[in-house]
Formats: structure tokens, sequence, C-alpha cells
């Protein structure tokens, strides 16, 4: 069984609609990546997962389990969590809190804020520290290591390269072995291709709320990929 | 105060601590400031106490309102509509049931605790600005079905018999004391409240309610936690208040006043803070005790100084302090204090 499956999915925005009949599947222990231009539907996609949006048609099954009328609070329950797009830390929580609040739903598992704090050193000396005076890398780290606190068995992880310094998106992805090796499955949207080919163990191109190219970094072509990325 | 709590994690290398020394002395010295305020009744004269009874059923209301503003981020502009029910409730029960006027009180709040559930599930639809709406709606919608109950005189309002019975020797002492306790009542709740599990929560969702719903936060429950205090809080207030002024009227009682003065005192004061609410409490009653005689001026007094507050220091007075100093009097943030042998 897959650990995220889309069956046929349909979403919208009001009248306008986002994604057409999506289907595909994340497989347990897998970094799945999702690329494509702006407004191709990946956040869209991440969203849904997440619980912010409702597919109007179709259904998205976790281990099996239809997910997509629960509440977001409950998907974290299950093992979702998320690293939204643009961090969204609590600016006036000190770094420590931060995290705290990710292991609100008490999941048991690997992550505490000692694991969080040796992945990501650079958190250490702002422990005290109110999130809105971090960097955007180390927002960034924190957004991250607040979404491990849940113990998740599925990361959703929204651009996580964004606006950051190559240096500290090297940093980032280095990381995601570590993720890997405690048993979370990550599911990660990118518009910064080259980055997340190295990593990604299935890649997937959205276009106009569609899958257009889907299977192994190794198995695509450069060519294939920027066809499927700008639709030409 | 010195919760040094240990933190529940294999390997510690801190400790996780919100308060500290000075904290516990200033606990101590407030415990000394409860305890003269309790007494005061006794060596006071009458027309002061009364003043008091205004003063701590105002600083109640006002904590109440600023744990809803400045944690769970819900503007509520009808909260005159718990008030005017905790009033009702509590001539229901002191003058039908004829239950003493001072256990009635807990009546009220019970009362206002059941009406904030369905008022919740219209409320909650809302956000910002609509919602604030909203709950002024369902406050008008109050008044306006109390106002046409023949039984409690309609629109002229009613007497609370049992409480004139009291005689100014037991209600004047009475209700003071019931409005010192709404007062330490209203900033105890809103401190353990902040500190639990919870309180993070809120301070989560006074950020950014959308990341702490995707962090596992339950928003609605969480919101409803602090609507049903705020509503229990406020008609117990208005229970209160009931006693000390023995007569109801739907146009006093449900008045948008009380939520005016709310505002002011919270914005003056600083939102989001324990602190906050008695500052502006202290600067309200202040001005209200000395400009009052002055009368339309001192609302212009009131208005120009809301406007200076808010330009020079949005996050108010007490908001001011904390910028420039960092201190809390009730310290909420949790701290970290590394343990011996451990790299800071």
């Amino acid at each position: 069984m897959s650990l995220l499956e889309f069956e046929n999915v349909n979403v919208y925005y009001e009248d306008f609609q986002a994604l057409y009949d999506l289907n595909f599947k994340v497989e347990e222990g897998e970094i799945f990546a999702c690329i494509g231009a702006n407004g191709a539907g990946k956040s869209t996609m991440l969203k849904t997962v997440a619980g912010a949006l409702v597919p109007r048609r179709g259904r998205i099954l976790f281990d099996g389990q239809p997910i997509d009328h629960m509440p977001t609070y409950k998907r974290v329950e299950i093992g979702i969590s998320s690293v939204p797009e643009g961090r969204r830390v609590f600016p006036s929580l000190t770094v420590h809190e931060n995290l705290l609040i990710g292991a609100y739903r008490n999941r048991k598992g690997p992550w505490t804020t000692d694991t969080i704090y040796e992945l990501f050193p650079l958190l250490v000396p702002l422990r005290k520290r109110q999130a809105a005076g971090l960097s955007g890398g180390e927002q960034q780290a924190l957004a991250i290591g607040r979404a491990l606190m849940a113990n998740p068995r599925l990361i959703l992880m929204d651009e996580v390269s964004l606006g950051l310094a190559p240096v500290v998106i090297k940093r980032i992805y280095d990381a995601f072995p570590t993720l890997l090796n405690n048993g979370t499955t990550i599911l990660v949207v990118e518009q910064d291709v080259q980055h997340v080919m190295t990593v990604a163990g299935h890649v997937a191109c959205f276009l106009e709320g569609r899958i257009k190219l889907e299977g192994r970094p190794s198995e695509l072509t450069n060519e294939q990929i920027t066809a499927a990325y700008f639709g030409v | 105060m010195t919760a040094a709590k240990a933190a529940t994690l294999e390997n510690k290398r801190f400790t996780v601590w919100v308060a500290n020394r000075t904290n516990l002395a200033i606990g101590i010295f407030g415990l000394l400031i409860v305890v003269a305020l309790a007494l005061f009744p006794t060596y006071a004269g009458t027309p002061l106490t009364r003043r008091l009874v205004d003063f701590f059923t105002l600083l109640a209301l006002a904590q109440f309102w600023n744990l809803m503003l400045g944690y769970a981020g819900l503007i509520s502009v009808g909260q005159q509509g718990f008030i005017g029910i905790g009033s009702y409730t509590l001539w229901l029960f002191s003058d039908i049931m004829h239950i003493n006027p001072f256990i009635s009180v807990i009546f009220a709040a019970i009362g206002g605790a059941i009406i904030a559930f369905p008022a919740a599930s219209l409320v909650f639809k809302l956000k910002g600005g609509y919602l604030a709406i909203g709950t002024w709606v369902i406050a008008e919608i109050l008044r306006l079905i109390v106002a046409n109950i023949k039984r409690t005189g309609g629109g002229s309002g009613i007497t609370i018999q049992a409480a004139t019975k009291l005689g100014t020797t037991v209600r004047v002492p009475g209700s003071y004391w019931w409005a010192l306790a709404s007062a330490v009542i209203a900033i105890a709740v809103t401190y353990f409240l902040l500190r639990s599990r919870t309180g993070l929560a809120l301070k989560a969702i006074r950020d950014n309610d959308l990341a702490a719903e995707s962090n596992g936060v339950n928003l609605w429950r969480t919101k409803l936690y602090t609507y049903i205090i705020g509503g229990a809080g406020c008609a117990m207030v208005g229970a209160i208040v009931a006693i000390h002024l023995l007569r109801v009227q739907p146009a006093a009682a449900f008045s948008i006043n009380w939520t005016g003065y709310l505002i002011f005192i919270s914005v003056i004061g600083g939102v989001g803070t324990i602190e906050g609410p008695i500052i502006g409490t202290i600067i309200y009653f202040v001005l209200r005790e000395t400009t009052s005689k002055y009368g339309e001026w001192y609302f212009i007094v009131l208005g120009i100084l809301a406007i200076i507050v808010t330009v020079w220091s949005p996050a108010g007075i007490y908001g001011y302090v904390v910028r420039k100093t960092n201190f809390f009097l009730f310290p909420l943030q949790r701290k970290l204090r590394m343990l011996e042998g451990a790299k800071e």
C-alpha cells in the first residue's frame, strides 16, 4: 500500500479549477518531488493534503484511509505535517516555543527538541530568541524542525529553497537523508529543479493542474523535463 | 511561581521555566495587596468601597476581553450580551428561585457559559470585522428578547428585590468582595490558562491561526474555550453589577458602552498581556474620576489619549514597557536554563 494516494482529485478555488483528475502515489520512505512553473497546481496539491483545501471530486488516501474530509489538526495526529510556503513561524514565540507547538499532538517518535537541535545546530544559540528576529534560513530550519516535532510519517515541504542563499539551501537538503533514516517520507514542491533532482527518488512535473511527466530522475532527460515544465 | 519544570526529555540538558525569583517576590507582594484590598470595606467608607466595585468589575471585564482578543484573536463587540444575561440570570435565581444573590452569581456565570456555546457556533463562522459585528448582533438580539419579556418589566427593567433586602451593611461589602474576587479570578484564569498547553496554542493562534492549525492545534476548540471563559466571566461580572446597582435595565445592562470601555482600556494598557488591562483600568478610572465633572471634555480627553497611545505605541503602554525592559509581572514565556555541563 502506498503512503499517500491521489485518486482522480479535482480541486477548485470557487469557480476556478486548479487540479484536474490528479492521480499519483507516494511510497513510504521516498522523496517525492513535484516541480513545475508558477500556477501549475503544486502548492494547491500540498494544501489539499494538509487540509487547507477540500477536493470537490475524487479522494485522497493516507495509508489506505480516506482523509479528504479530515480536519487539519487530525491529519497532524495521524502523521502528516507541513512546512508551509513562506515558513510561517510564530514571530512572537521563541524558537523553543515554536518547536513545542510542533509537538502539540504528542505523537511519539524519534524527534524531540534535542534531536532537532542536533539536526540543525544553527538553532541552538537562538533557542531563547523570538522567531521574528531570525533570518530566512534560520526560519526555514525552524519551520522544518517544528514540522518534525510532530513525528510525521509524511512531511510536506512547500518551496523550501525560495529566497534562501545557495549555502543555506544545501544545508537544508543535506538534512533530508536524516529525515528518511528516521522513517519520514518527504513530499516536496520546488521550482528549483536542479537541487531537487539530485535528492528525489521520484519526480512529477505539474502543468496547468495536471501531471505532465512522472518518473525517476535518472530515467528522465533534460529535454523531457524542459518540455513538461514549459508545456512546449 | 518558580515553576522550574524539568523538561521531559531523555538526556536532558536544560530545564524549561517561566518565572524567576523577582516574580516570586512580586507574587507574594501581589497576594499582600489582595489581602489589604479584601480588608478594605472594614476601614473605608461606603462611597469609596462602591467606587472600587466599579473598578474591579471593569478590571475583570477588561481581562476577559483581553484574553479573547489578545490571545484567541476574537474581536468581540458583544460582551455586553453576556453582561446583560448575567444580570438577568441573577434576578431569575435570586428573586424567582430565592437563592442568596451572592450564590446566584455562580449560576449567572454558568448561564453565560451555556449561552456561549450556541453563540460560538454562529460567531466562529465569521472572521475579523465580521465577527465583531456578529457578536454585536447577538448581543442586540438578546437585549431585544429580554426587553420584550413582561415578567422582567420589559424595557424599563426590574429591581432585584433579594438584593434590596440584604441591606447596605451586607450588600456593599458583599458586592465588593465579589468584585475583587472576579478581578482575581479573571487574572488567575488568564495566567494559568496561558501557562498551560492550551496557552501555548493560544499564543500560536495569535501569531498565525492557519499555521497553528497545520501544527495540530484544534482551532475551533481552543477558541471555544476562551469564548466560554469570556462569556462566563462577563456574565459573572454582570450579576455582581446587578447586585451592586440593585436594578437591571436592558438598555444599561446590554449597553454597547461596556465594550467601548473595554476597548479603550485594552488599547491603552496593551492587548495580549495580563498587565495591560490592569494599567488601562487604572488610567481609565483615574481619568473618569478626575475629568467626568467637565462633561463632554471627559470624552475628548479619553479620545485624544487613545489616539496618542495608538500612534506612539500600538502595543499599548505595557507593550512599550516590555519592549524597553522585557519585564513581565506575569511571566508567560517559556525560557530555557542550561544545566551544568551543557554547552551554552
